[in-house]
């Protein structure tokens, strides 16, 4: 088999319509994630021992399973359960599949910012007399969640890398219309070759923006650099 | 004659009725008992100093009015209104965290470490309460912290963020955010403890501006011996969890026969 460029610039007008259904779909997965990661981290939090010890098994039972065989349960397997099944469109599917799977990681990176939050601050925030949402929207998550931005920044890449996974229950992103391309042409080099690069071009700056972000808000929480910026605004 | 006086001392109780009482409060952390049975009445606008070596339960009696500790058994009243404890149903049952909101506004504290809000500049850090707890207008909150500001000497770092601070300054902003929630009791734990020697001063000066000019009843636990013999009303010393001495400044520190606050006094003088 040899590269054809005449194939290549014939696919790619092909593939690339599948390049929103990726991008939409990794987006939607994501915000789906980060709420539904609160949900996990609140849950978490109540003080009754049963829950917790319930909550924590699902989390763990989620993350222990491959999220493709969760894929395949919510598209196959949910519809057939008597009573409470419901089908739900690939793209829906996916969002659910992946987002829930994803959700238990980011509602890790929460707690884990959560608890960075020093007993201080808690304990400020009683003698002020702040209301239980008062609290978390003014004291405790403004000091929880910048730290972890850059996690989560990751993690959107993780879930762009994740989602090429829909196509086999049918959601047409680049890897689905590549591998219909092949099928029909059989020319899988090229189409495949295109999916590669477009997830690189993608994927590669967006880790390096991620990276520098990582830096700023290193360096925001950076006692010399705040005495630095006042100075240049004094001056 | 005799009738007489009976009545003026029963007109001044009456005036100054406690705002807090301890009743046989209990506290204990897992198997061990840092309280033992406190018993005790603040009176409004006293300045109570509580001594004592570290582990006697000094600190815990504030954190426990402060309600960042749960007593094991017994009452603490605030105002009247008991602080751990509601009424349900005719039954006095453990307080909610509303019923804790509501008795806990009487009260403010200044800790050991600041606990300055990091992400919030100096002045956010005095109206944020006002703000978000007590309901006030932008405006207002903004001018009652700029004076509580300047009152404790810093209106010039109005929009500085905490870490830019001396650890003098973080303690005298967090008085000012204490006080502009206008608490009817203040408490203060070991607030010069973290501090380096030379800023122990400036801290210790707006705490006796506070004792002069307020009606707020102030708890200081302290190590500060000369201070709390110059600003307290009264000087409880804590040792094993019991108050084991009480009285005026010059009664507990000077004239006291307590072998273990003696002994505990003589480290201090060196």
């Amino acid at each position: 088999m040899k590269w054809n460029w005449e194939t290549f610039f014939d696919a790619l007008p092909f593939i690339l319509p599948g390049l929103g259904v990726t991008v939409g779909l990794t987006f939607a997965c994501y915000l789906f994630a980060l709420v539904f990661g609160f949900f996990w981290t609140f849950l978490r939090r109540i003080p009754i021992r049963t829950i917790n010890w319930t909550v924590t098994w699902v989390m763990e039972f989620i993350r222990s399973t491959p999220p493709l065989v969760q894929l395949f349960f919510i598209y196959y397997a949910w519809p057939m359960i008597p009573g409470i099944g419901v089908a739900l469109s690939p793209f829906t599917s996916a969002i659910l599949g992946l987002g829930i799977h994803f959700s238990t990681y980011i509602g890790e990176i929460y707690r884990s910012g959560i608890e960075s939050v020093e007993k201080g601050q808690w304990e400020a925030a009683k003698a002020l007399n702040f209301s239980t949402v008062d609290k978390w929207r003014k004291i405790i998550l403004p000091q929880a969640i910048p730290p972890t931005i850059p996690m989560l920044g990751n993690y959107l890449i993780i879930m762009f890398k994740e989602v090429p996974l829909a196509s086999t229950i049918g959601v047409a992103g680049i890897l689905l219309m590549a591998n219909t391309y092949g099928a029909r042409n059989w020319a899988y080099l090229e189409p495949l070759t295109i999916v590669g690069i477009i997830f690189l071009l993608l994927s590669y700056p967006s880790a390096i923006l991620i990276n520098k972000l990582e830096k700023r808000m290193n360096r925001r929480f950076d006692k010399e650099m705040a005495f630095v910026k006042e100075e240049v605004k004094n001056a | 004659m005799e009738e007489v006086a009976v009545k003026k001392t029963s007109e001044i109780e009456e005036k100054e009725d406690p705002i807090v009482v301890y009743k046989d409060v209990h506290k204990s952390f897992g198997d061990i008992e840092v309280l033992k049975g406190i018993n005790l009445e603040i009176k409004p606008a006293e300045k109570l100093a509580l001594i004592g070596p570290s582990g006697s339960g000094k600190t815990t009696i504030i954190r426990l009015l402060m309600t960042l500790e749960e007593p094991t058994s017994g009452d603490i009243i605030v105002n009247g209104k008991n602080l751990w404890k509601m009424e349900k149903n005719g039954k006095l049952v453990r307080a909610n965290e509303h019923h804790l909101r509501n008795v806990r506004g009487e009260i403010g504290m200044v800790f050991q470490h600041f606990n300055l809000f990091p992400h919030m500049t100096i002045l956010e850090n005095c109206t944020v309460a006002p703000i978000h707890v007590k309901k006030e207008s932008k405006e207002k909150a903004r001018e009652r912290a700029i004076e509580m500001l300047e009152r404790v000497g810093l209106k010039d770092k109005l929009h500085n963020y905490p870490s830019q601070l001396s650890g003098g300054q973080k303690q005298r902003v967090a008085m000012a955010r204490a006080l502009v929630m206008q608490p009817k009791i203040m408490l203060f734990d070991e607030v010069t403890s973290a501090l380096d020697p030379e800023l122990v001063g400036e801290v210790l000066e707006v705490i006796r501006d506070i004792a002069n000019t307020g009606k707020t009843a102030m708890v200081l636990v302290t190590h500060e011996m000369d201070f709390a013999k110059d600003v307290a009303d009264r000087v409880l010393f804590l040792d094993k969890g019991v108050i084991a001495e009480e009285g005026t400044p010059e009664e507990v520190l000077q004239n006291s026969k307590n072998e273990r606050l003696q002994s505990f006094l003589r480290r201090f003088r060196g």
